[in-house]
């Protein structure tokens, strides 16, 4: 039955978590501009209505969660984002797919950081919320789905599929809930979709911390004092935002076609450029904190990362990327809204900053070349480059967008090739930042003048180009502009190595995290110079013919055909496809589709054989098997060397009926290296059009050609039980053995010959991998042969694709330490504000 | 002048290099009439057509010819303007190609009758979201 009252419910507590949001900032503001004898009072007002607001922003994700997880398909959310075949890690993320539930999400992180925030702060309670509450309200409108005429604001996750649907059969019943959702998007059925995007969201969510401890800075006129408490929330998002980030690009790299893990889309871009933006307001508040310089850069750079999230919301949000972007999300009409939103804190911050300008103090004095403000200045300056190379460009569509709103014609696209375009450009900043965090840690710990930093710099630089050249000659690095990246890659990381030594004798590992993190960077960017500059498409077509008469070139195509069990050289290897595979529930590795025959019923099937692996046995024949996501296939894809079977990979595809074929690549993972192999088109298997058939006469040992195959007829036999007939008295069953070559398998295909009384009866075989049915028509006992008749449509297939990623473990561990940095630094910072505040001075 | 100065003046170089660059290497639509011209003028820079695929009055997809690898095909597509051309792609046909209500092709002209892509986008019927309710069959009343 259709079940309206808990949608109503969380519509509800929408509906209250907009209010009580804006009752917080109200009376968070009285709070804050009341007497002191006044304040307690206020206090507990405004605490008791974030509560509320915290209890009812929970209970919308709680309730939206009880509808997916559920099944309510009468809900238009759970019914296109989720289905009955899901499992729960996977429910989870189809919470997340839409735009309501993300936003959702979102409003759900700034909550916990809220009643963290209450509660451990003392003077900035006020102020600091009256920012919070203001943007949760604005948070909560995008899912409020209230209609006042034409005015729509927000989309709510809670509307009946009825209410959205027009189709006829809701006129004849009302009540009609379909059976089984739409399901989600298979490309993110994947354990990374399911933890990628919260960390995004916190990531997200955090940048508005710092935001909201400068505008109560400038707003209770202390222009200098939230720097502390705003710190370690800087570094927090920074690192926060910087995993997701990775992790979405780890997610590319595991489940994505692109052959890598950065394609420079918008929507990745929309998340890379506000994280630029907030490393360099890091590292000009930390110079602020150590020489009151920089205080002016970093207020322009806090509201500038606020404002980048809200616009990179608004670019994959408003629907403005629908042409350029694989996956931005649709439309949902937010789009007013979402500027509304991006403006209205825009004003509030140049209008607060401007306010606050002439007090703000800043320093007169010319910094010196030798002074660490001059290189960090330049550190800053560099990373707001890089964020406007990416931005501009990334914004093509909202010039289209703004030049016909004002009835102009304009037809500007996107650099034809995005990945080149954006390389040339960042890979040098790359290394310009290398060097620069390598010279300005020198700065930081030291004072410095010519002759200390040479001789500072000078052991450093000679170990760094020693190790670089070791490197590039035994990586065998010939190209020059890659020379450089692993030289400007090896010099920060030995900088800083030597720094962090040099702090680490000294015991003091909280110090550690600046030079942690800039190693940390020192490989990731190695790391992907290897992994990008030296990706290698293995399965290079090798035929070099000339692919189309009326046009000369010849074409490297990235891609080749395999047919079942035919081995083909590619490069390095030989390869041979062996057939597809499910995964089976409680059984270990991949099971051939051989030996399981579908029911029909979802993901149950048939065992046609004891299914035994490493000598244990999983399934007896006739046992009835769960199949892990039936439409999943594992294509299984034998490597050899030297004749030798290397490895064996298991790329997954999906043929999915509203995103057609998608696929995930299997690698086979060394130290120094990843080779990807990647399905990019299959043979069509289940129904298969049969061609004509085809008429052949054998004699017991003959040996003659079914087609392209060499068999072999070894002879008839009568047999006592048929699979899936029941024999009577007088039936006669003769089975026929054929053994069919096919390179180096021999695949044993037994038709079968039924006769009872005058009726004849004939059970032919399939086989899917030869693309062959065969049965016997008929047997003449004069002439001792059997006629067979013989169907086929084509052979299993795949085509894949197969790429070598160079030390991309490089990349992965550079990540890793940078987080470790990031970490140190957190905790570093974190503790130094507590140690204000608990002296009362904060 | 100052060293202040002179560090201003070198941002604004840079980015002044990045406004043309991006302006520079921003492609644009364009029709495959227009495409053809730029071709003949010697510009080989690869541009934007959107457009669909020629379909039969029975909605069926024609002109889409596989390579016998099956790792290139040919099709035929329509601009907006009506201009039929046929396209050569370098990879297997992606297999909701033929389900596609708009196609954008990223390429050029290689010669008068061949415009090749080099990268190809789709926009299906409910590529992200299903917004459009499709008939369920079987219902649990």
């Amino acid at each position: 039955m259709i079940n309206t009252f808990i949608g109503n419910l969380g519509h509800f507590m929408v509906i209250l978590a907009f209010v009580s949001a804006i009752i917080t900032a109200w009376s968070y503001y009285q709070y804050t501009i009341v007497p002191e004898t006044e304040k307690a009072s206020w206090r507990k007002f405004s605490r008791v209505f974030f509560y509320i607001h915290a209890v009812s922003a929970v209970s919308i994700g709680v309730i939206l969660f009880n509808i997916i997880y559920n099944h309510r398909f009468e809900y238009f959310y759970a019914y296109s984002h989720s289905s009955e075949a899901l499992p729960v890690h996977y429910m989870i993320s189809s919470f997340w797919e839409g735009q309501e539930g993300s936003f959702i999400l979102w409003i759900f992180w700034d909550v916990l950081l809220g009643l963290f925030l209450i509660h451990t702060n003392k003077s900035w309670e006020g102020p600091v919320m009256v920012v919070f509450s203001l943007v949760q309200a604005f948070l909560v409108s995008m899912v409020l789905g209230v209609v006042i005429g034409d005015l729509k604001i927000g989309s709510s996750p809670f509307i009946l599929l009825r209410d959205v649907a027009n189709a006829p059969i809701f006129q004849m019943n009302p009540d009609f809930v379909p059976e089984d959702g739409t399901g989600l998007n298979p490309l993110l059925q994947n354990i990374w979709m399911v933890i990628h995007p919260p960390t995004l969201f916190l990531g997200y969510a955090s940048t508005l911390v710092p935001f909201a401890y400068l505008m109560a800075g400038l707003w209770t006129g202390r222009y200098k004092e939230w720097i502390r408490p705003a710190l370690p929330w800087t570094i927090f998002s920074a690192s926060i935002l910087g995993m997701g980030i990775i992790m979405g690009a780890y997610w590319a790299y595991v489940t994505l076609n692109f052959g890598g893990y950065w394609n420079w889309d918008p929507v990745e871009n929309a998340s890379y450029v506000p994280w630029l933006i907030i490393v360099a307001s890091i590292h000009t508040m930390i110079t602020f904190k150590k020489s009151s310089t920089a205080l002016k850069t970093s207020i322009v750079l806090v509201i500038t990362q606020f404002i980048l999230v809200l616009y990179a919301t608004f670019l994959v949000r408003s629907g403005v990327l629908g042409d350029t972007s694989v996956h931005s999300f649709t439309d949902l009409g937010l789009s007013g809204q979402l500027l509304i939103y991006l403006f209205f804190f825009l004003f509030v911050a140049i209008f607060f900053s401007v306010r606050a300008w002439k007090h703000i103090p800043s320093s007169e004095r010319e910094a010196s070349v030798y002074s660490r403000e001059f290189w960090i200045f330049i550190g800053a300056t560099t990373l707001g480059l890089m964020a406007f190379q990416v931005i501009l460009p990334t914004s093509i569509p909202v010039y289209n967008a703004i030049i016909e709103a004002f009835g102009g014609v304009s037809n500007m696209a996107p650099p034809a090739d995005q990945v080149e375009f954006y390389t040339k450009f960042q890979l040098w900043f790359g290394v310009v930042v290398a060097c620069l965090t390598a010279v300005g840690q020198f700065f930081w710990w030291k004072k410095m003048d010519k002759a200390a930093l040479k001789s500072a710099l000078v052991t450093p630089y000679l170990i760094s180009l020693l190790l670089a050249a070791v490197i590039i000659s035994l990586a065998q690095v010939w190209d020059i502009v890659y020379m450089i990246i692993v030289m400007a890659g090896t010099f920060t990381i030995v900088a800083n190595a030597t720094i962090l030594t040099k702090l680490l004798r000294k015991s003091t590992f909280k110090l550690a995290g600046g030079s942690l993190a800039h190693i940390g960077i020192g490989m990731m960017l190695i790391g992907i110079m290897f992994s990008s500059g030296y990706s290698d498409t293995v399965s290079i077509n090798m035929s070099g013919l000339t692919y189309k008469r009326d046009w000369e070139d010849e074409l490297n195509k990235e891609n080749v055909l395999l047919w079942v069990n035919q081995p083909l050289q590619m490069k390095d290897y030989e390869v041979v496809y062996r057939g597809r595979h499910k995964k089976l529930e409680g059984v270990p590795g991949y099971v051939s589709v051989r030996k399981l025959e579908m029911t029909g019923q979802q993901n149950k099937a048939i065992a046609l054989e004891d299914i035994v692996i490493d000598g244990e046995t999983y399934h007896k024949k006739g046992d009835e098997v769960d199949i892990v996501l039936e439409e999943n296939s594992y294509f299984e894809i034998e490597y050899y060397q030297d004749q030798k079977l290397q490895f064996t990979l298991f790329p997954m595809s999906q043929p999915n009926p509203t995103m057609g074929l998608i696929s995930s690549p299997d690698s086979k993972h060394y130290l120094t290296k990843d080779l990807y192999t990647h399905i990019s088109a299959i043979n069509n298997y289940d129904d298969p059009e049969w061609g004509e058939a085809k008429e052949y006469k054998a004699t017991p040992g003959e040996q003659f050609h079914l087609g392209d195959y060499v068999t072999t007829f070894e002879g008839g036999e009568v047999v006592n039980a048929v699979e899936g007939v029941e024999l009577k008295e007088g039936d006669v069953a003769v089975k026929a053995n054929l053994v069919v070559q096919d390179h180096d398998k021999q695949i044993e295909l037994a038709p079968v010959f039924l006769i009872r009384g005058n009726q004849v009866g004939r059970i032919p075989v399939i086989n899917h991998d030869l693309g062959i049915k065969v049965q016997v028509d008929n047997i003449s006992p004069e002439d001792n042969q059997f006629v067979f008749t013989v169907n086929s449509y084509q052979k299993d297939y795949v085509v894949m694709k197969a790429l070598v990623k160079p030390y991309i473990n490089v990349l992965w561990m550079g990540t890793i330490i940078m987080l470790m940095g990031f970490g140190v630094a957190i905790y570093r910072r974190y503790d130094e504000f507590v140690k204000m505040r608990d002296k009362g001075l904060e | 002048m100052k060293k202040g100065h002179i560090i201003g003046l070198g941002i604004i170089a840079v980015a002044i290099v990045i406004i043309i660059s991006s302006i520079g290497d921003a492609s644009s639509y364009e029709s495959f009439s227009t495409a053809k011209e730029m071709a003949s003028n010697g510009d080989e820079d690869p541009i934007h057509v959107v457009g669909h695929l020629k379909k039969d009055s029975r909605g069926t997809v024609t002109g889409l010819e596989v390579g016998e690898d099956k790792t290139s095909f040919t099709f035929t597509m329509v601009d907006n303007d009506g201009t039929e051309q046929q396209v050569y792609y370098n990879e297997p046909v992606p297999a909701d190609f033929t389900r596609s209500e708009q196609v954008v092709v990223i390429g050029a002209y290689k010669t008068d009758q061949m415009f090749v892509a080099d990268k190809i986008l789709m926009k299906c019927p409910s590529k992200y979201q299903d917004n459009e309710f499709r008939d369920v069959t079987a219902s649990k009343n």
